[in-house]
């Protein structure tokens, strides 16, 4: 079993240093999300900027180091971008980690997020590195939703 | 009971299990140790199944031909044999069910509760012993109360005058938690429950496995357990009912074979245990868990708990020389089950279990349905080691060494 394929080092990382953690204000709209097989959670915020870009994404989670290292990516990957582009973000991870290890993750796109690739070989792990990108999908829609 | 010894033939115990002998990836031999989610499988279950899907398959109580007389004889027999192992004044009180949240389910759906009674559970429950309490409450209007866990992992009694109080209609508990282990009084619980009337449910799931259950002895109304944890196959359960108690309640399912008559407007029951079995049951499954029972007791289920408690002393020992672990629940070997849940300061559950997992030792990480409990100690989850007959002290050595890979890999500690 190749653990160094899932723990890669950026995972560990992130794990260890996670960017953008804590609750902040403003935001629009606040999820939570839970694993219910395992119980890891995450509450998570969105604050979307007039302009149509993501002003923040704030969050607090309790999970393992796939799940946290993955908040933390994302969090990278999506503020400061226009929503459409960061929904798109989303797209590609979730093809990855849906993609049982066959697919091949575009780095321009993805970045930081291409080190999940190895977790995707790991069935009982894709849920822990999606936790926190679907409550950003989740909220991200409800902001929208929301009257600027 | 309580002292603990090695099972002297544990090399012949484990040859038993055919799934022992695996290697898993890297040439990591198997070390199961999570043996409180599911257990292995005896080769005499899984002949005794095979041989009767290979020789005497048919359908039971209604089939008019040969194979069918040895169909039902086999899963009467398999009856005959859970009663036996309970103790039960007689085999119309075992009921078979899919599983023990199944047979939980039974008593909760079909024990008669109305506004102004009360259902008492305890926080170190199994989800399966907490939600169908709830939807019973729920539909009912009865109110739902529970003893708390102590400190120490010890269900807390400091409030049982108040719990066990007129009003209180059922008392349903676990005999031996699933997550912290404890063995609770559930003999005494019981008599204080009788004397206000109350019925006491026991969920014997992670007792059934490890101790001898006399329904007899506890003095219990109700107690369920699951098959596939006592070396038996999965999809099978039983309840075990007082004959009164099951003689009162309605039927729970519909369907053939728990009638007596039926004609469109109206239909009549059939009586215990048939009343509580509707549609086809697990045939193969019921003679899988007679085979599993003749087995287990054939090594006897005290030498089996005194197995358990040298394996858990050992492993508490174990844990304790390993910084940076806590564990959760009693830490007495002779007073608890076999399994044990601790923490790893630094690492997360999911990841010691991945770790653990990469040389070829399984164990579980979650919250082994048992949420409330790991919320009472302040944690979301936990690792959780469980042993079982066939478990070897040099395998609780494994584990250990385990962890200290895995606090390594992780650098803590």
């Amino acid at each position: 079993m190749d653990l160094d394929a899932l723990y890669q080092e950026i995972i560990l990382d992130h794990y260890r240093n996670p960017h953008h953690a804590g609750l902040r204000d403003p935001f629009e709209s606040e999820v939570h999300h839970v694993n219910p097989t395992c119980g890891d959670e995450v509450t998570l915020r969105v604050h979307l900027n007039e302009d149509g870009t993501v002003g923040d994404v704030s969050y607090d989670a309790e999970g393992c180091s796939i799940s946290q290292a993955s908040a933390s990516v994302m969090t990278d990957l999506v503020i400061g971008r226009p929503l459409s582009e960061a929904l798109d973000t989303h797209a590609a991870f979730l093809e990855l980690m849906q993609g049982k290890g066959q697919v091949e993750p575009d780095e321009d796109v993805l970045e930081d997020g291409i080190a999940f690739a190895g977790v995707a070989k790991f069935p009982a792990r894709v849920k822990c590195a999606l936790l926190s990108w679907m409550a950003f999908k989740d909220a991200a829609v409800q902001a929208q939703g929301e009257p600027a | 009971m309580s002292a603990g010894a090695l099972l002297p033939d544990l090399e012949v115990i484990r040859k038993d299990f055919p799934i022992l002998e695996r290697t898993l990836e890297g040439g990591f031999p198997l070390v199961y140790l999570d043996s409180a989610n599911t257990s292995q499988k005896p080769q005499v279950v899984i002949d005794a199944m095979v041989d009767h899907l290979e020789r005497h398959n048919a359908n039971i109580a209604r089939a008019m031909h040969q194979l069918g007389a040895e169909s039902t004889e086999a899963f009467e027999g398999a009856r005959d044999k859970v009663a036996t192992f309970l103790n039960a004044p007689s085999r119309d009180e075992v009921i078979f069910t899919k599983n023990a949240s199944e047979a939980l389910n039974l008593v909760a759906r079909t024990f008669p509760l109305g506004p102004g009674d009360r259902v008492v559970i305890t926080e170190m429950e199994h989800h399966s012993n907490i939600v169908p309490w709830q939807l019973a409450c729920e539909r009912s209007g009865a109110s739902l109360d529970w003893f708390g866990i102590a400190e120490d992992g010890t269900l807390d009694l400091s409030r049982i005058d108040e719990l066990l109080s007129p009003g209180t209609k059922v008392v349903a508990l676990t005999w031996v938690s699933n997550m912290l282990g404890t063995i609770n009084p559930v003999a005494e619980i019981a008599r204080r429950a009788h004397e206000i009337g109350a019925v006491v449910v026991l969920d014997a799931s992670q007792a059934a496995p490890h101790l001898p259950v006399d329904v007899q002895a506890v003095d219990a109304d109700f107690v369920a357990f699951t098959g596939h944890k006592v070396t038996g196959p999965t999809g099978i359960g039983v309840l075990w009912g007082r004959t009164e108690l099951l003689n009162a309640l309605p039927p729970f399912l519909g369907g053939g074979e728990m009638i007596a008559t039926v004609s469109m407007e109206k239909s009549t029951w059939a009586p215990i245990p048939h009343k509580f079995e509707a549609g086809t049951p697990p045939i193969v499954e019921a003679v899988g868990l007679g085979a599993a029972i003749d087995y287990i007791s054939h090594v006897g289920l005290d030498a089996i708990h005194a197995h358990e408690v040298a394996i858990t002393a050992h492993l508490l020992d174990g844990l304790a020389s390993v910084s940076g672990v806590r564990v959760l629940g009693p830490l007495d070997a002779a007073h608890r089950g076999g399994a044990v849940s601790f923490e790893l300061a630094g690492v997360h559950p999911h990841d010691v279990a991945q770790l653990l997992d990469s040389r070829g030792i399984a164990v579980r990480a979650g919250h082994h349905c048992a949420k409330p409990a790991h919320k009472r100690f302040g944690v979301q989850s936990s690792t959780r080691a469980s042993s079982y007959l066939y478990t070897t002290p040099a395998e609780i050595d494994a584990l250990i060494d385990g962890l200290e890979y895995t606090k390594n890999y992780f650098k803590v500690g």
